[in-house]
């Protein structure tokens, strides 16, 4: 009578071809580790870790991309003096900055309190969830799209609806002219798209939080209020950290929306970092020049993140 | 003799198979021509399809939208693309073409073929043709003319309670406007009126930020007003001519113009956005190409009687309109060289180039303008002549994206997003491009 074929390893070994088979036999686990993996290694090195390595090349040198006859020569560090003794460049920084600070503040608020009422699971919670997620779902492209034509001053839903609230005439202001408004007309799209995100993250942590803790409290007598901050806050907070973490980086590299939006202007009040760094790389043809700036914002993104997540690790550990 | 006769007879013999040949082999190519999507480029669709007919050669087009044109277009002649054969590209890239080997030298090919550059008009040769400027060095042919002009509502210029509403106001006849304070007058008056129980607004300008929009709307001002882009004893020496008195002037009064006249909302706007106002009733002037006019011209809504043209109006320094336009160049980098310079030979043609500004292109050759007739051929001929025999063009050096972005920046931050005074954004002006003719061994 045939052995029957047990375990997944027998039925995977008498399913390889015989030819396979003589190859491989007496590779080591390790051999047959690195043959699996190498090919992900392989890909990894070569859109990964070489374009990162010829960028920081490029950056020590005067290489424009449109120039490809003019001899290419080695500059050292003076990109990224330029780059950081640029008044402009630090203007744009600040840009970024305020609007990262202000969108996160705003998006982990309002989608907290999103999540929390979506936990409390009343009737229909599943249809709102469903309706709150949709912005997220959509393509940048076409919410910039959109938002360009509901802020337009004559014809705008948004003004509006400001001059139903308010009384001021829609046409009286423009929220993508204006210096004042423009930065908070992308804060307010952004914040329309990525707060069912930072729900959808919100709403885990507080699955998370199991049961028998509420009932302890409730035990105890506390009440709903120090429920919330003793119990709910602190074991949602890495949850809260990771949702703040994830949006803060995707906002430092905010391009598309800002893009569609306003092009950074009205003059410089928009122009994030990324948008400096598009119209440096392929507008002005300064390839040395916006490797330089791509090595500084990767740095900055990647250390800055490195620091939160040593925060958000103390955190889990508490 | 014999041999002699025999060797001539096979000489002749030889061509006269040579020839079909040739043509033959033109047969079934197919050459793509890359330009802007715009109404002149639908006009050439129908112009090419002559030649198609006379050379076998199909026409392939590419056509990419203004904003988004030099992008593309200068991304592919960077990576040496094989897309275009022959390029309609702007007037400011013919300095980084030439220098890049984008382009082929058309030199020996127009002396070959007989083709006499003398034909078309200087202005346009300057500007579309010859690098470096001033020298005998051609990289395209001169094909689509173009200056910075404008256009009315001449029905609402023509309604008497318009007419003396203005003459209360200002104390002389609304008329196109003969000064660039005249055209400040005209828009301002029109700007929140009501009409026809619709309200309306003075001026579309260009207030682009991303591409090019606001410098060369500004450059109608500027120019008119005294601007230099630089000393013309001492090139690339910019002090005191881009940040003169007259400059400041010229620069604070488009920032008036742009804050007094616009509609609601426009501060980003360009060509499209000037032509949807206009064509919707909304303003009473409007700051265009004239590429554009024979279609508003032909405008159900806006065209025809209701419609008026008039050139850039001179300001205290005299006359000046922001050239447009284009040359066609053969890309260097093309595997059908051959027919694409024997479609620049087709268009370069006196009968082509008139067939040209027939179908609503903007020929340059001398045949069509120097016409006795041209200027009563369409309502806006005679004022395109005027433009082009006073045009300004940006600078067109292989930087010139460096240096128009640099504008389009300075300018933006001035008139639209209220940072600092004309002369700071002017001086600041000076410090960038400084920068860039440094960068290029230039200074």
């Amino acid at each position: 009578m045939p052995r029957t074929l047990n375990t997944l390893a027998e039925r995977a070994a008498a399913a390889t071809p015989q030819a396979v088979a003589r190859r491989v036999r007496g590779l080591s686990d390790r051999a047959v580790a690195w043959a699996f993996i190498s090919p992900t290694i392989v890909l990894l090195l070569a859109i990964n870790i070489f374009p990162l390595v010829w960028t920081i090349w490029l950056s020590f040198t005067n290489y424009r991309a449109n120039r490809p006859n003019a001899p290419v020569r080695w500059i050292g560090g003076d990109w990224y003096t330029d780059i950081l003794t640029n008044p402009d460049i630090w203007v744009a920084m600040q840009v970024t900055a305020r609007f990262v600070i202000a969108s996160i503040a705003i998006q982990t608020v309002l989608g907290f309190t999103l999540a929390w009422l979506i936990d409390r699971r009343f009737r229909g919670h599943g249809v709102w969830t469903t309706v709150i997620l949709l912005p997220m779902m959509l393509s940048p492209a076409v919410v910039g799209n959109f938002w360009t034509f509901l802020y337009q001053p004559q014809i705008g839903l948004f003004n509006y609806m400001v001059s139903f609230v308010t009384g001021v005439p829609p046409s009286s202001f423009q929220m993508l002219g204006d210096v004042t408004l423009s930065p908070w007309a992308i804060v307010i799209v952004d914040t329309w798209m990525w707060t069912p995100y930072v729900m959808l993250i919100c709403v885990a942590g507080l699955r998370s939080i199991p049961e028998h803790i509420y009932e302890a409290a409730e035990i105890d007598r506390a009440s709903a209020w120090r429920r919330f901050w003793s119990i709910t806050l602190p074991m949602a907070l890495p949850f809260i950290m990771l949702a703040v973490l994830f949006r803060g980086i995707e906002n430092f590299k905010m391009f598309d929306m800002v893009n569609l939006l306003t092009g950074g202007g009205p003059g410089s009040t928009t122009e994030v970092a990324s948008i400096t760094l598009k119209r440096e790389a392929f507008e002005k043809w300064r390839t040395g020049y916006s490797s330089a700036f791509a090595i500084i914002l990767f740095v900055t993104v990647f250390g800055l993140a490195n620091i939160y997540v040593k925060a958000l690790n103390r955190v889990k550990q508490r | 003799m014999k041999r002699l006769l025999a060797t001539l007879g096979a000489v002749i013999a030889a061509v006269g198979i040579a020839a079909p040949a040739q043509d033959a082999q033109a047969q079934g190519k197919t050459l793509t021509l890359c330009w802007a999507a715009w109404d002149p480029a639908n006009a050439l669709v129908e112009l090419s399809k002559d030649f198609t007919a006379q050379s076998g050669v199909n026409m392939k087009f590419e056509f990419v939208p203004w904003p988004n044109f030099a992008d593309r277009m200068l991304n592919e002649l960077n990576s040496k693309g094989r897309l275009c054969d022959l390029l309609i590209g702007d007037s400011q890239w013919i300095g980084g073409s030439a220098e890049n080997g984008h382009y082929v030298k058309l030199n020996d090919f127009f002396a070959r073929e007989g083709i006499k550059i003398d034909d078309f008009m200087p202005a346009t040769v300057a500007g579309y043709a010859s690098w470096p400027k001033g020298t005998p060095n051609y990289w395209a042919l001169p094909a689509m003319g173009d200056a910075l002009g404008w256009t009315y509502r001449k029905d609402w210029f023509a309604r008497p309670d318009i007419q003396a509403a203005f003459k209360q106001r200002f104390n002389r006849d609304i008329a196109p406007p003969k000064t660039q304070a005249e055209l400040k007058d005209i828009a301002e008056f029109f700007q929140g009126r009501e009409i026809d129980g619709k309200r309306v607004y003075g001026a579309a300008i260009f207030t682009e930020r991303g591409s090019e929009g606001i410098t060369m709307g500004v450059a109608n001002a500027l120019h008119t007003h005294g601007f230099k882009y630089q000393d013309p004893n001492k090139p690339y020496s910019m002090e005191g001519f881009v940040n003169s008195a007259a400059s400041v002037a010229g620069l604070d009064f488009y920032k008036q113009l742009y804050k007094c006249c616009t509609p609601p909302g426009y501060s980003n706007s360009y060509m499209q956005e000037g032509l949807d106002a206009f064509k919707s009733g909304q303003v009473a002037l409007q700051m265009n190409w004239f590429a554009f006019f024979p279609g508003l011209h032909k405008d159900p809504n806006v065209g025809g009687d209701r419609i008026g043209f008039f050139v850039n109006p001179p300001g205290p320094a005299g006359r000046g309109s922001q050239l447009g336009g284009q040359g066609i160049s053969v890309v260097s980098y093309s595997q059908n060289r051959t027919e694409a310079l024997q479609y620049i030979k087709w268009f370069a043609s006196a009968d082509v180039q008139k067939k040209w500004w027939s179908l609503g292109g903007y020929s340059c050759h001398k045949a069509v303008l120097e016409d006795p007739n041209f200027a009563s051929t369409a309502p806006f001929a005679r004022d395109f002549l005027t433009a082009m025999g006073e045009v300004v063009d940006f600078w067109a050096e292989p930087s010139y994206a460096q240096l128009l972005l640099a504008m389009q920046k300075r300018i933006h931050d001035f008139v639209v997003a209220d940072q600092g005074t004309a002369k700071q954004a002017l001086d600041l002006l000076i410090q960038d491009w400084t920068k860039v003719f440094k960068e290029d061994g230039k200074i």
